[in-house]
């Protein structure tokens, strides 16, 4: 096995480990932001601090017992929360996040920090988002409950609205980077320009704002969380759900997040390029801007009420796609006439 | 290999979404199906176009079909109906079949027998298709967005039919102009 190869395997894995962590941290880290923005203290009794917390809901969970309805569709059932996960985790192997390293001498070529380098990195995610649908989808539709299934349908209608804003303002960085590699994005990025960061997110700050709610929408966070728009659907799609099941799809919408938290980074925030660290520290720049994209995922959550089902769809097509398709015009005449 | 792999699973996910009684498992397994043919163009060199196979057909055409699917509901097809085995549909389905693989001998032979990846493996990156379909191909281009149009504004037409016959606002609007006398 040559180093390299070996290389890659580790790197594999340690995305794997970690995107599995990082579901634990954010469950920790949403309800102390939580409590925090509502005044209370959150969890404080497992472990200093209550850091122990995720520790004690991951038992939890797994001691529950299994359910499954009687009329439920057996095989799909079953498949459908595996579906969630596997494409969430799927998503995050086309995101690089630090500069290549040769990981102290130990390499030959310097490797960069990215599972899979694909030339058309940005469409393989937007692939991979459309078909984490289909989890929710058929998760929706054979637990046979009506909850559920307008859970699934709810879910289906506000995808495929809002993949539309999602891709035009995908194509906005597209346009100006020339370049369908995130890798190739982000060292666009390097450098500042009169002291300004050279980010995509200002020379795209409507394309960015596009992302993001387009972004919040895909994962199903709230104020866009309709498919378990719990007032009215006890628990959306997963309300036959439990244990280990269930718990699979809280961990596809965690990883969800923390993707479309790297993708913006990579795609307006400059990915791993900041001052002060060296570029073989840029990692940590790259952790640090993920943590404040998910940061104001979670105080979006408990700041805003979540929208009326009409109102959704209004917005999405009438307000954000529009301004998606003038966002890409603008680029694209503003890319032909400074040219690349 | 890893050819053999993938076209096995496109066959057989292929044969299984005619085999399915349940609709909704048909969608799936024809979903499957293309997730395998997008594994072969990747093995052609095509990423652009393995990943516009998911982008278009698995994620946004079949996440239509199965919404449809969901919202009719439509039992599990009844053996009564499914004529598969009667006399007409056979003698049509042989001759077609009969005919494919006469057009299918005729174009492998044409082509010379070569294999590997596609002859311009150029046309893989993203900028050359592009560029290809904006001036080679411009008036086919336009033509099938037309076509596209034309099928938008039909499916429109088909369903603001019913909506002009069946006034439903207005008969609201009367009764509770009834009721507020």
């Amino acid at each position: 096995m040559t180093p390299l190869l070996a290389a890659q395997i580790v790197l594999t894995l340690f995305v794997f480990v970690m995107l599995l962590n990082s579901a634990a941290v954010m469950v920790y880290f949403e309800r102390k932001v939580a409590a925090v923005l509502q005044q209370r203290m959150g969890p404080y009794l497992v472990g200093p601090k209550g850091v122990l917390q995720p520790l004690a809901d991951i038992v939890k969970l797994l001691f529950k017992e299994e359910l499954r309805p009687a009329a439920a569709d057996r095989i799909l059932f079953v498949l459908a929360p595996m579906i969630s996960a596997t494409a969430a985790f799927a998503a995050f192997a086309v995101v690089p996040f630090g500069a290549s390293t040769t990981f102290f001498g130990l390499l030959d070529e310097p490797m960069r920090l990215q599972v899979a380098d694909v030339n058309v990195a940005v469409l393989v995610i937007f692939a991979i988002s459309s078909m984490s649908v289909y989890g929710i989808v058929l998760a929706g539709w054979s637990s046979n409950s009506k909850y559920s299934l307008l859970g699934g349908l709810r879910s289906s209608a506000q995808m495929i609205s809002y993949e539309l804003s999602y891709g035009l303002a995908l194509a906005g960085v597209i346009l100006v980077a020339n370049s369908m590699s995130l890798a190739r994005i982000v060292d666009q990025q390097a450098g500042a320009f009169y002291g300004i960061p050279r980010w995509f997110v200002f020379l795209q700050p409507i394309g960015f704002l596009i992302y993001m709610t387009a972004g919040i929408a895909e994962t199903n966070r709230a104020p866009f969380d309709f498919p378990e728009a719990e007032q009215e659907l006890v628990a959306g799609y997963h309300t036959e759900y439990s244990s280990m099941k269930f718990s699979m799809f809280f961990l596809a919408e965690y990883i969800n997040m923390v993707t479309v938290s790297a993708v913006a980074t990579d795609l307006y925030l400059g990915g791993w390029h900041g001052p002060f660290l060296p570029e073989s520290l840029g990692w940590i720049w790259f952790l640090l801007k993920v943590t404040a994209i998910l940061f104001f995922y979670i105080w979006m959550r408990w700041t805003l009420p979540r929208y009326r089902y009409d109102q959704l769809m209004a917005f999405g097509w009438k307000v954000l796609l529009p301004a998606s398709v003038i966002n890409l015009i603008v680029t694209a005449a503003g890319v032909l006439y400074f040219g690349v | 290999m890893l050819f053999y792999l993938f076209a096995t699973a496109a066959v057989v996910t292929s044969l299984l979404v005619i085999a399915q009684r349940n609709p909704i498992y048909s969608v799936l397994l024809l979903i499957a199906s293309f997730g395998a043919l997008s594994g072969l163009y990747v093995l052609l060199d095509a990423p652009f176009v393995a990943v516009i196979q998911i982008i278009v057909y698995a994620g946004a055409i079949m996440v239509l079909f199965l919404f449809v699917v969901m919202l009719l509901n439509p039992p599990a097809e009844a053996i009564e109906a499914h004529r598969l085995f009667g006399r007409r549909p056979m003698i049509v389905g042989s001759l077609l079949a009969v005919l494919l693989a006469i057009e299918l001998v005729w174009a492998l032979t044409a082509a010379g027998g070569e294999s590997g990846a596609f002859p311009g493996a150029s046309v893989s990156s993203v900028a050359e298709i592009g560029r290809l379909l904006f001036t080679d191909y411009a008036f086919q281009f336009e033509v099938t967005s037309i076509l596209i149009l034309v099928a938008m504004v039909a499916a429109v037409m088909l369903a603001g039919r019913r909506s002009t016959q069946e006034p439903r606002e207005a008969s609201a609007d009367a009764t509770i102009a009834r009721r507020g006398e």
